[in-house]
């Protein structure tokens, strides 16, 4: 019976991932999906519970109400502005349950260990703890306890490369002679090295792309989990998961032409730029005047970048928005794939702002409406708006799909001073005749802004 | 090679593509909870933290197994929680909308 019920409650519940994930294509069939996969993952959870293999209760009890009650407030408390944060964070714990078990399998069947397994077992545990280190640092740095900026110094490369590979010498030493247990918590410490060395040296505005690629080593590692355990649910599981993090790690690295190398092993905004900005002239205007430019524009388009998060300013955004709208005014977001610290940032920040989606439009929709635009209002984003990526080909950031927004009427740039961007790279939009810079936080320029256009009569008839 | 490693390969290569196949087709809109949905999926791997920590293993088993469950468990239940407290948020423009001075009936070309 339990042999007949279980594979068959697993079946259901990969069944249940599958369509959950499916689902996920459409706003209006997510929360569906959510739903489903919660039923799979109940079923499969509470199917293990009858296995034949599971003799004492307790402990499992304790750290499942444990779970619960850390997990509760994770998922109902984080604000959504430290989202990111928490997701390296949920990388770690399920890199981290991967390479425990991964640990305790190798230990419970030591001296004698079949090659593949040992190999799946090696797998697990360095995917697992570099995962476990390197999720940790990047939630450190997107909280902002550890600097921002990339640790970079000379033969870091080398020295980086060799951890991993003496690590996975010890692996392959273990799969000839898995009796050398002495050879595992090495293998961990260096999977861990590995792991903080490698997102030490990644900057703030490459996240979107190495939180990805931690997402899928954390699926892969459960993937080798299933491999260890026969267990084919986790496999697909794993698949699912890792297959996920790896392609939205390759949309963002595309939607930097980068490869994942030059991410990886870049060092890239490293370089700051000391004192290197050129006094060229720019055009400033102040809060009422960019009312009045927003106020007789037909249409506007707001481009947000990761200053609109660090400043808060996505409710701000929201009102004036509004205000512009029942002004007469037509307006649309421009969503960037690399804006923000992960894939997807500005989409929820603005949803949370009680923005509607289908006001939010990413760069191959809106690109070719840029020529129509009246005002384009840029708060907080930098390179991913440099017309040099089209046409200097010595830029850093050359090559990189941008949001063509230097083909609108008139550009609007709120920023808070002539720093350059995470590229570290001086962009020319901000010097064209048509841009006026707003400087100051964005939170508080919005605002005022905002207060401005309140002020102004409103309109007779549009357009 | 094994029975069950071969029936292992042919379950990860397939559910790859197929991981490909269903992935792809999210837009870029929902990345941010597709993340925090297949980190909850994967968080899985607490079918074999709970073999682990119930078999009544050496203390040392069990002890690795139960940090394994918690991971896990934490994982699944704000994994779950913050993906559908996001989704939630996601709505359409409402149909009497503020003002009706014509926004959405403005032609865009």
């Amino acid at each position: 019976m339990n042999d007949t019920v279980i594979p068959l409650a697993y079946l259901f519940a990969a069944a249940c991932f599958i369509l959950a994930l499916k689902w996920l294509s459409h706003p209006t069939t997510a929360r569906r999906g959510v739903r489903t996969g919660e039923i799979g993952m109940l079923v499969a959870v509470v199917a293990t519970l009858f296995h034949l293999q599971i003799v004492e209760y307790r402990w499992l009890s304790v750290a499942i109400v444990a779970g619960v009650a850390l997990g509760v407030p994770l998922g109902l408390l984080v604000p959504m502005t430290a989202v990111p944060q928490r997701t390296a964070l949920s990388h770690a714990f399920g890199a981290l349950a991967a390479g425990l078990v991964g640990t305790a399998e190798y230990y419970l069947r030591q001296p004698e260990i079949d090659r593949t397994t040992m190999i799946a077992i090696g797998l697990e545990v360095v995917l697992g703890f570099l995962t476990v280190s390197g999720s940790l640092i990047a939630a450190g740095k997107l909280q902002g306890t550890l600097p921002d900026r990339p640790w970079v110094y000379r033969g870091q490369n080398v020295v980086n490369v060799s951890i991993l590979g003496i690590a996975l010498v010890m692996v392959g030493i273990l799969v000839v002679d898995p009796g050398r247990a002495v050879l595992v918590p090495i293998v961990i410490l260096l999977s861990l090295v590995f792991g903080s060395m490698l997102v030490l040296r990644i900057g703030g505005a490459d996240m979107p792309t190495v939180i990805s690629l931690l997402n899928g080593f954390a699926g892969l590692s459960a993937s080798m989990m299933g491999f260890v355990l026969d267990n084919e649910l986790l496999i697909v599981a794993g698949a699912l998961d890792g297959s996920s993090g790896l392609i939205l790690s390759i949309t963002m690295c595309k939607a930097m032409n980068r490869s994942f190398t030059n991410v990886l092993f870049g060092g890239f905004g490293a370089e700051t730029t000391t004192g290197h900005v050129e006094r060229r002239p720019v055009r400033s205007i102040d809060a009422e005047e960019a009312a009045f430019f927003l106020d007789a524009a037909r249409s506007v388009v707001v481009v947000p970048g990761y200053g609109m998060a660090a400043a808060q300013a996505q409710h701000k955004v929201r009102e004036l928005t509004d205000a512009l709208q029942h002004r007469g005014v037509d307006v649309k977001f421009a969503i960037h794939p690399v804006a923000g610290r992960m894939p997807g940032h500005m989409n929820v920040l603005l949803a949370e702002a009680d923005v509607p989606y289908d006001r939010l439009f990413d760069l191959e929709q809106i690109n070719s409406e840029f020529p129509q635009t009246d005002v384009v209002l840029v708060v907080g984003a930098n390179d991913v708006v440099n017309p040099s990526a089209r046409t200097d080909t010595t830029s850093p950031i050359y090559g990189m799909p941008i949001l063509d927004v230097d083909a609108a009427s008139s550009i609007i740039v709120v920023k808070r001073s002539m720093r350059s961007g995470f590229a570290g790279v001086d962009n020319d939009l901000f010097y064209l005749d048509k841009t006026q810079m707003l400087f100051g936080d964005a939170k508080a320029v919005i605002g005022q802004v905002l207060d401005e256009l309140s002020r102004l009569p409103t309109k007779e008839a549009a357009g | 090679m094994s029975q069950a490693l071969e029936v292992g390969l042919f379950i990860f290569v397939l559910a790859s593509f197929l991981g490909y196949a269903v992935i792809t087709k999210v837009p870029g809109l929902l990345h941010t909870p597709l993340m925090s949905l297949t980190n909850a999926l994967s968080a899985i791997s607490i079918v074999g933290s709970l073999i682990l920590a119930g078999a009544g293993e050496k203390g040392f088993a069990t002890l690795l197994g139960s940090i394994a469950v918690f991971a896990a468990t934490t994982n699944i239940v704000s994994g779950f929680l913050i993906t559908d407290r996001m989704l939630k948020m996601f709505r359409r423009r409402q149909a009497p909308e503020g003002s009706k001075k014509g926004t959405s009936s403005r032609p865009t070309s």
